[in-house]
């Protein structure tokens, strides 16, 4: 399933950039219970990192009161050109990637 | 000359549905966009950060993607949607010969599986015919709603007008009393809007995903506390024609987000 | 006189007037409750937490309160001696009181992260930063959650 990242193609070294990540996740929070009253059991993304050609420049823990579909918004330094990473992590081993370029100058 | 006058009342009172109900004009339509707050419209505003645009993208892979035993895609014989769909979802439900009455987007998209990819249909509410019915109306955002102008479906519009006034449910309320003679005002909170369902697809923050107008109308009859039709039943079909029809002239906005 | 429907939709609106009303008012932590204030000091420890620097945007009444815009931003240089290191969102009345945990460093440039988050009740907001010298910063906002008409029975 999908994700959108948004990161600037180009960027003048030391602007501050602004990055937008959303991507498809459920969310279930684990406080629901179906019809017959059995809880649906918890399925989140629990973690989100992103690295920037290599380093992690931002990291974030999500809880169930993360919307479904998470968006994450946030900002770095535009130091040279290259590529952002994205990972997200989540329950039963969910694991997704996602990455962009930069043009630095 | 009282006889008279009670006459002209009843005459009026007769009327007065009929004129209450009447098609709101073409330049008093409104979309539900302009019904709700600030933040609810920049989500929409931006591709990267509306969330239907995670199924739009979704919709474009299963478009190039084969599917069924004749091992065809859609671009195999549609090409770039960016051409070939462009103002099509404005159009839609649309006449098909073959069934002899309307189809709305989401049946087209398994009639043409069914007929020209020999595969299963996707179910209703389908995270793949979602997908791919987002992605389909997507190519005509912007473009003006032209739905019911084909002389073929003037009945099925007309059903849909019919079941479009008719008090339901044990609140015993019609669409058009809120959505033709309420609109603006406030329920439970909540603003009434015209119900223009210009965005179909579309994503729900209620819902966190994204949804069918038919998923959207079964909402509103549990609301009124009507038993809802079945998904793809002619009741429903006839009201999203109608309800298309009613919005001629509106810009297409899929995926639009709604509170 | 019975109440025609037209009155009660009148009505339903006049009491949402008075509802629509924004309220957003900055509280000391000590006014939220027990496992908001536990899941805090699982952050903070023993720290002293002082208001101000951190500012929470977030809808003072929202449309729906399954995906609740927010905004938090630190005033801050944002260099090697002077950083903001975390920020933390909590709530007072959803089953958990965590939102989020957002690491930032030097390099973040700007001290400001956006998400999407749920809201099962009016309550109140609380973001809290962590600065480069272990102190603590907060802010609180109320958020009034409006019940949507006609939604979905359970699915």
């Amino acid at each position: 399933m999908a994700a959108l990242v948004n990161v600037p193609a180009r960027a003048k070294r030391g602007d501050v950039i602004e990055i937008r990540t959303l991507t498809s996740h459920i969310m279930e929070t684990g406080f629901r219970h179906t019809a017959d009253g059995k809880l649906v059991p918890r399925d989140i993304i629990t973690g989100f990192t992103c690295r920037y050609n290599g380093a992690e420049i931002f990291r974030a823990d999500l809880f169930p009161a993360i919307a479904a579909n998470p968006y994450l918004s946030f900002f770095t330094i535009a130091k040279e050109s290259g590529k952002f990473e994205f990972e997200w992590i989540g329950d039963n081993g969910y694991s997704s990637t996602a990455s962009a370029s930069i043009t630095v100058e | 000359m009282t006889i008279w006058r009670a006459i002209a009342a009843a005459a009026l009172f007769a009327t007065a549905p009929a004129l209450l109900a009447g098609e709101i004009p073409p330049d008093a339509r409104r979309s539900g966009y302009s019904f709700m707050g600030p933040e609810t419209r920049t989500m929409q505003d931006d591709d990267t950060s509306n969330p239907g645009m995670l199924f739009v993208l979704d919709g474009e892979q299963l478009w190039g993607k084969q599917s069924g035993s004749a091992e065809k895609a859609c671009a195999d014989c549609h090409g770039d949607a960016r051409n070939s769909m462009k103002g099509v979802a404005a159009r839609y439900p649309a006449f098909d010969k073959a069934v002899g009455r309307p189809v709305t987007l989401d049946q087209r998209i398994n009639l043409c599986r069914a007929n020209h990819q020999q595969a299963a249909p996707l179910p209703y509410e389908s995270r793949d015919l979602l997908a791919l019915s987002a992605f389909v109306a997507h190519q005509s955002r912007g473009v003006a709603i032209t739905a019911g102008d084909d002389p073929q479906v003037k009945s099925f519009v007309d059903q849909g007008r019919d079941l479009f006034m008719q008090r339901k449910g044990q609140l015993n309320l019609a669409c058009t009393n809120c959505h033709d003679d309420n609109f603006d005002r406030r329920l439970a909170g909540a603003p009434i809007t015209q119900g223009q369902p210009t965005g179909y697809p579309l994503y729900r923050l209620e819902w966190q995903t994204l949804g069918s107008l038919e998923r959207r109308l079964r909402s509103c009859m549990s609301g009124v506390r009507a038993q809802a039709y079945d998904y793809g039943s002619p009741e429903l079909v006839a009201l999203e024609l109608y309800l298309m029809s009613r919005a001629r002239g509106l810009a297409m906005e899929t995926p639009a987000v709604r509170p | 006189m019975p109440t025609t429907r037209r009155q009660f939709l009148n009505l339903a609106g006049g009491v949402t007037v008075v509802g629509a009303i924004p309220i957003v008012t900055l509280r000391p932590l000590r006014a939220t409750p027990a496992m908001l204030n536990t899941a805090v000091r699982n952050v903070v420890g023993e720290a002293q937490i002082r208001t101000g620097k951190v500012k929470l945007d977030i809808p003072p009444l929202v449309e729906n309160g399954n995906t609740v815009p927010m905004t938090v931003t630190v005033a801050s240089p944002m260099t090697a001696d002077d950083h903001v290191k975390s920020i933390h969102v909590f709530n007072e009345k959803n089953p958990q009181p965590n939102i989020g945990n957002f690491y930032l460093n030097p390099a973040s440039g700007r001290a400001q992260i956006s998400t999407r988050i749920r809201l099962a009740d009016t309550q109140k907001v609380i973001a809290i930063a962590r600065l480069s010298d272990d102190t603590f910063w907060q802010v609180a906002a109320d958020v009034v959650v409006t019940l949507a008409a006609c939604t979905e029975e359970m699915n």
